[in-house]
């Protein structure tokens, strides 16, 4: 098979068998690139997972760009990241045009008004994960408290927090450095 | 026309500055629904909903979702389909720049100490914008706030019955050694028929 095809349908595949993405998503690619296909050795996964983190964008996304890269060039890259998007956007658009059409029903709403509660809880336990692994010392509590209270109470735009971060990060740990020495 | 160009640039720039996966997005998808009059707050928290219920990562269903219904709004099921397809090909496009730029000196950029230092500031800020936007959608709907709004503070200002649910699903999906693996879809389905079943 054509190496564009065959990863646009491995990637495909994974997309539809992901459920939630990120960490879930790390078995399957075990079972599908390492032992499967043979396109990535464990250690070299478990690298892309982690600069896929530290990289903006999705990590099921990032991953799968690295895999096809690697494999089949640029090309491959994109070709394996389309297909990862591709089930989403078939199953979403079909989805949506449901929900959008049995919107207006009385019980719909009252079940996406429970919906909304667990998202909220989704969302605090979402925050509570991340909390545990970013928060490793005391100015790393203090930009958590200071980003927080500062997006709740004013309209700043989140890129602003972002790129503010990632200077304070390194002005941060140079002084850390200079410290210590 | 100028919706869908639009609706790429934004999702260009979420999938550029969301670090930390698909949770990640909502901070920008809040303050997207807030700036323009594409969607809702409250169809985000449907959206999240369904992305986290259905195959594939969290992050490419929302901006599909996201995508369908702007495009919806500017007419149509075709304007609809186009829009997903823009949304999720918006958000893919700065990784796909980034990581083939990464992937050629893949070692040196892990290594980096520039980079690491960044991302010390990066984790607990990404963890703190969907804290902040986290807070915001559960006030919203924990509260009456237009009751609140014109003096009123009785019991009915607060959404006790999503609060009862809110607690419970808390401690099923943190404290209960047999229940906080499952997967959210199940926790969903079951908000959705207590939200039916206690009509919320």
């Amino acid at each position: 098979m054509n190496i564009y095809l065959d990863l646009f349908l491995t990637f495909a595949k994974m997309g539809v068998m992901t459920f939630g993405g990120g960490y879930a998503m790390l078995p399957i690619l075990q079972r599908e690139i390492v032992q499967k296909k043979k396109w990535a050795s464990d250690e070299e996964i478990m690298d892309y997972f982690a600069i896929g983190q530290c990289t903006p964008g999705i990590i099921a996304v990032n991953t799968a760009t690295f895999i096809g890269q690697k494999t089949a060039g640029n090309l491959g890259g994109i070709v394996a990241t389309l297909g990862i998007v591709f089930p989403c956007f078939v199953i979403i658009s079909l989805l949506a045009g449901v929900i959008e059409t049995f919107s207006h029903l009385v019980f719909v709403q009252k079940a996406f008004a429970g919906i909304r509660i667990c998202v909220c809880v989704l969302i605090l336990n979402a925050v509570m994960k991340l909390f545990n692994k970013a928060i490793v010392d005391k100015p790393t509590l203090v930009i958590f408290i200071l980003v927080t209270i500062l997006a709740y109470f004013t309209a700043i735009n989140p890129i602003i927090f972002v790129v503010a971060a990632a200077i304070a990060g390194i002005v941060i740990q140079q002084l850390k450095g200079r410290e210590s020495k | 026309m100028i919706v869908l160009l639009q609706l790429f640039y934004e999702f260009f720039k979420v999938g550029l500055f969301a670090v930390g996966g698909g949770m990640a997005t909502i901070p920008f998808l809040y303050d997207l629904a807030e700036r323009t009059s594409w969607f809702t707050q409250m169809d985000l928290m449907n959206m999240i909903a369904v992305s986290e219920s259905t195959p594939g990562p969290i992050g490419v269903n929302m901006a599909t979702y996201v995508g369908y219904v702007t495009g919806m709004n500017q007419g149509g099921i075709i304007s609809a389909v186009i829009g997903a397809l823009i949304a999720s090909l918006g958000l893919v496009t700065p990784s796909i720049i980034v990581i083939l730029i990464v992937a050629r000196f893949l070692k040196s950029f892990r290594d980096n100490k520039f980079v690491n230092a960044s991302f010390y500031g990066l984790r607990p800020t990404s963890a703190a914008l969907i804290a902040a936007a986290g807070l915001s959608v559960a006030i919203t709907n924990l509260l009456n706030l237009d009751l609140i709004k014109s003096g009123t503070f009785t019991i009915d200002a607060i959404n006790y019955k999503g609060l009862i649910l809110a607690v419970v699903l808390w401690i099923f999906t943190n404290k209960v050694k047999k229940t906080k693996g499952l997967h959210p879809i199940i926790f969903i389905i079951i908000s959705a028929i207590v939200g039916i079943v206690f009509s919320f």
